[in-house]
Order: structure tokens, then C-alpha cells, then sequence
């Protein structure tokens, strides 16, 4: 559930830090059509192209769920799940067929308040071309 | 008057308006499931044991999923029928999270829903809800809240 050197300690990061990158295989009409069953989100913007080009796009735009489920799993990957105080997101480009999805994350803060040691990350994830889809934060908990 | 092109769909008078709250399972079988489609390798998402020495009572909600238990009302998109927000127009915005313990696969959880602010840009062009939702576990203990800012695009 996170590294093999255990649970990072909050003594150990400095702002400015990254954690390791994550690159997800690019997005297909399949992936799309497995989240929609997976998520329970039946909005038919994401999988059927006709409802799409009847609401004036070219073609099906990925969830943004299914991008900030990328970001939130560079920080499962880095700490436990029950490390995780808060995340957000917000959409600044919509994701679609073929884009090749890259989730970065950085400490932008430390801070201690009542007694937690707090560490706040920026996360953004961008395509193969380097357009920000997401950007957001995480705020993790740390020993 | 053709409803699409109704503007503004929603005036500041919709703030406090609550959406039904609703109580919903977490099943281990869809939580496996949303594990293959967010292409989520690790084990303590899929196999108990690993979840159970892992410190949690079973299989743990992924951060983003409660958003999806939100969706299994019988029509998640009731209020916007209700509100008459065109679907084909809606984008998602923004999505925030803060969680106070981390849900379980077996946890019954009972969702509220409240829209919290509106707001416009662009002379009216895009219309922003955000809509919160609070989640408790049946003994009424608070685990997360969430918001979700949706946007309706008139361009």
C-alpha cells in the first residue's frame, strides 16, 4: 500500500519535493465504457458518442473522475489511504480519446496544527502534449 | 419555451435546496471493479487480507469513490431533473474531498446532499452549482464530506 520503506515521515520531506510520476496508458473508448459500469456515473457524455455530438462536442470526454481517481493514486501509492485529510481537484481541460494522462505531485507546504503534522501536496495531471487537465491538492497526515 | 435554452437555469434562491438523502451499501465487488477500471494495481483495494493487515476492517473505499456511491440513488441525476439542468450541457468543475475515517467495504453509509453556493461567470454564460454532500456511517459518525461544483455551459 505505499513504499517499501514504510510510511514517509513528515521529518524526512521538504517543500519542493516530488514524488515519483505516474503515467497511465492513454485513454480508450473500453476504459470509458468500464468506468461508466465500474463508477455507476451512466451519464451518456462519456460513452455514447451520439448523445455527444447531440450536446455539440466532436466525440465522448473521459470523466473527470476517472482523472482525479489517477491523482489520488499517486498519493495511495505514497502513503496509506487513512493518511489522506482532504483532496481536490479542479478541471481546467477536458480529456479525451487517446490522451496519454501524467499525474505529478510536489510538497508546496508543511505545517503542524494541534498536534498533526500536516503536508500539502499540488497535484496536476497533464497529457502527452503537457496541457494541465487537473489541478489540485492533497493534504496528508504524516507521523 | 424551449427548456435547453432556458438561462439562468438556477438563481441564488436554490442555495440550502437539498437533494434525497439515501443509504447505500459498499459491496467488495464493485470496489474490485472500480479497481480495474482506474487501472489501480495495488492489492489492498482488491484482496482482504492485504486490506485486513493493512489495519482496515475490509477492502477501503478509494478516496474518489465515495463521489460514485453518491451516484447509486435510483436516478443520481434526479436534481437535475427536478432543477431542469440540461445534462448535455453540464461539466464538472470542481470536486473536493475531506474525509474524517476512511470507509469499508460491509459499511452501510448514508449520504445528505445540499446545494451550497451558486454563482455565474462570463454575463450568465456559465452557471456554477456546488452541491456538498455529508457522509456518516449508520450510527450517524460523520466519515467525509465532499463537494462537487458542476458548471452549465451556455457557449
Amino acid at each position: 500500500m505505499n513504499t517499501p520503506f514504510g510510511t514517509p515521515r513528515y521529518d524526512s520531506l521538504q517543500v519542493g519535493d516530488h514524488l515519483p510520476t505516474l503515467t497511465m496508458p492513454a485513454i480508450t473508448r473500453h476504459a470509458l465504457a468500464v468506468y461508466c459500469g465500474a463508477s455507476g456515473d451512466h451519464n451518456p457524455v462519456h460513452v455514447d458518442i451520439d448523445f455527444a455530438r447531440a450536446s455539440g462536442l466532436d466525440d465522448v470526454i473521459a470523466n473527470g473522475m476517472l482523472v482525479m481517481s489517477y491523482t489520488g493514486r499517486v498519493i495511495t501509492d505514497w502513503v496509506p489511504q487513512s493518511a489522506i485529510r482532504a483532496l481536490d481537484t479542479r478541471f481546467k481541460a477536458v480529456t479525451r480519446i487517446g490522451d496519454e494522462l501524467t499525474v505529478s505531485a510536489e510538497v508546496i507546504e508543511k505545517r503542524e496544527e494541534d498536534g498533526r503534522r500536516l503536508v500539502r501536496m499540488a497535484l496536476e495531471a497533464r497529457d502527452q502534449h503537457g496541457e494541465v487537465k487537473t489541478a489540485g491538492h492533497a493534504l496528508v497526515e504524516l507521523p | 419555451m424551449n427548456v435547453e435554452n432556458r438561462r439562468p437555469v438556477v438563481t441564488a434562491e436554490l442555495i440550502g435546496y437539498r437533494t434525497p438523502a439515501f443509504e447505500v451499501e459498499v459491496e467488495k465487488g464493485r470496489l474490485r471493479l472500480f479497481a480495474k477500471a482506474t487501472g489501480q494495481t495495488d492489492p489492498v483495494y482488491t484482496d482482504e487480507a492485504v486490506a485486513m493487515a493493512a489495519g482496515y476492517r475490509g477492502l477501503p473505499v478509494p478516496p474518489t469513490f465515495l463521489f460514485c456511491l453518491e451516484m447509486e440513488r435510483d436516478d443520481p441525476y434526479d436534481w437535475f431533473h427536478a432543477l431542469g439542468i440540461p445534462l448535455g450541457k453540464v461539466l464538472h468543475a470542481e470536486q473536493s474531498f475531506s474525509y474524517l475515517q476512511t470507509a469499508c467495504a460491509g459499511d452501510v453509509l448514508r449520504f445528505s446532499g445540499e446545494i451550497i453556493d451558486i454563482h455565474h461567470k462570463k454575463d450568465g454564460a456559465l452557471e456554477f452549482i456546488v452541491h456538498r454532500n455529508f457522509v456518516a456511517d449508520r450510527s450517524g459518525h460523520a466519515i467525509a464530506e465532499f463537494d462537487r461544483t458542476i458548471v452549465i455551459r451556455h457557449l
